[in-house]
């Protein structure tokens, strides 16, 4: 298996904003950088199992919050990952305010395109740390 | 007579981005907030008893919860009952689900048959959240043990861990 970045989105139940997080991770893993990059769930983190810990202490994390709690930078942090990058919905949406997201369980297309510019932002610092990621 | 706030219940789900069955969790939560037991119920991220404040983790010890989870590693369950108090029931959608994985779609974009399963979780969990308010007016607000629910995914209430 090649080696690949984690990627920690928000769980996002509460705001569109969570919603966006979890979606620009689908966009990375599944879309821009699939051979380099994985979501590690938050959940998962949650519970901070010995295998989980291992893993991210070989790989550096970015971390992407829907709000300024930033759950997910604070948690992988929390159980011993080292956040090479902390972004925030809220910053991309600042760039780009005529992508307003709206709708938790169901994102309008003004939140995908948000989602996506997201993304694409995070291939960028995916690429970046891939030579770094040791969990191959 | 003094106005008394609203019980509620709390319902916690998984993240599930890894599996469709997380995704199923997710919006069943959302439509059960949202549609059937709007005003009833209330939610919280998981990550936040860690991330958050003390506020934050008297959630599970404010409100009876329900853990809804997408498969059997049960981290919203788990998570919740380390950080916060013990649901008092819990949701696994793996088991309550009668189809295979595939056939639910993917965590990003569930079927047909992943989108009926979110229709079911929500029932079920509906029919938890009436029950849970219902035992808040007896004396012992844990309501009973119901195996039959349990062997379809639905863990009730006091049950020991098995």
């Amino acid at each position: 298996m090649n080696p690949k970045a984690f990627i920690v989105p928000c769980s996002g139940i509460g705001k569109a904003y969570g919603s966006v997080a979890r979606e620009s991770a689908f966009c990375v893993t599944e879309d821009l950088r699939p051979e380099t990059s994985r979501i590690m769930p938050l959940s998962l983190l949650v519970l901070g199992e010995e295998e989980t810990r291992e893993a991210l202490a070989r790989t550096p994390v970015i971390a992407v919050d829907g709000c300024k709690l930033s759950c997910a930078a604070k948690v992988a942090a929390e159980m011993g990952g080292e956040v090479r990058h902390a972004l925030q919905v809220l910053d991309t949406f600042r760039r780009h305010p005529e992508w307003k997201p709206e709708g938790i369980s169901e994102l309008n297309e003004a939140g995908h395109q948000l989602a996506r510019a997201l993304g694409e932002e995070v291939a960028l610092l995916v690429d970046e740390i891939k030579d770094e990621v040791k969990n191959g | 007579m003094a106005d008394l706030p609203p019980k509620k219940v709390g319902l916690i789900s998984c993240s599930g981005e890894e599996m469709p069955e997380g995704t199923i969790s997710r919006l069943a939560v959302r439509k059960v907030m949202e549609t059937m037991q709007k005003g009833k119920t209330a939610t919280i991220c998981l990550p936040l008893f860690l991330a958050g404040g003390e506020g934050d983790r008297a959630f599970a010890r404010a409100y009876p919860t329900i853990a809804i989870d997408g498969c059997e590693k049960r981290c919203a369950a788990r998570g919740t009952e380390r950080y916060s108090g013990k649901p008092a029931a819990g949701i696994v959608v793996s088991a309550l689900s009668p189809h295979a994985r595939e056939e639910l779609g993917t965590a990003r974009r569930l079927s047909a048959c992943g989108r009926d399963m979110v229709m079911a979780t929500a029932t079920a969990m509906s029919q938890l959240v009436d029950r849970l308010l219902e035992s808040s007016h007896e004396t012992e607000n844990r309501p009973r043990e119901n195996s039959e629910m349990a062997a379809a995914g639905i863990s009730g209430m006091n049950q020991e861990e098995k």
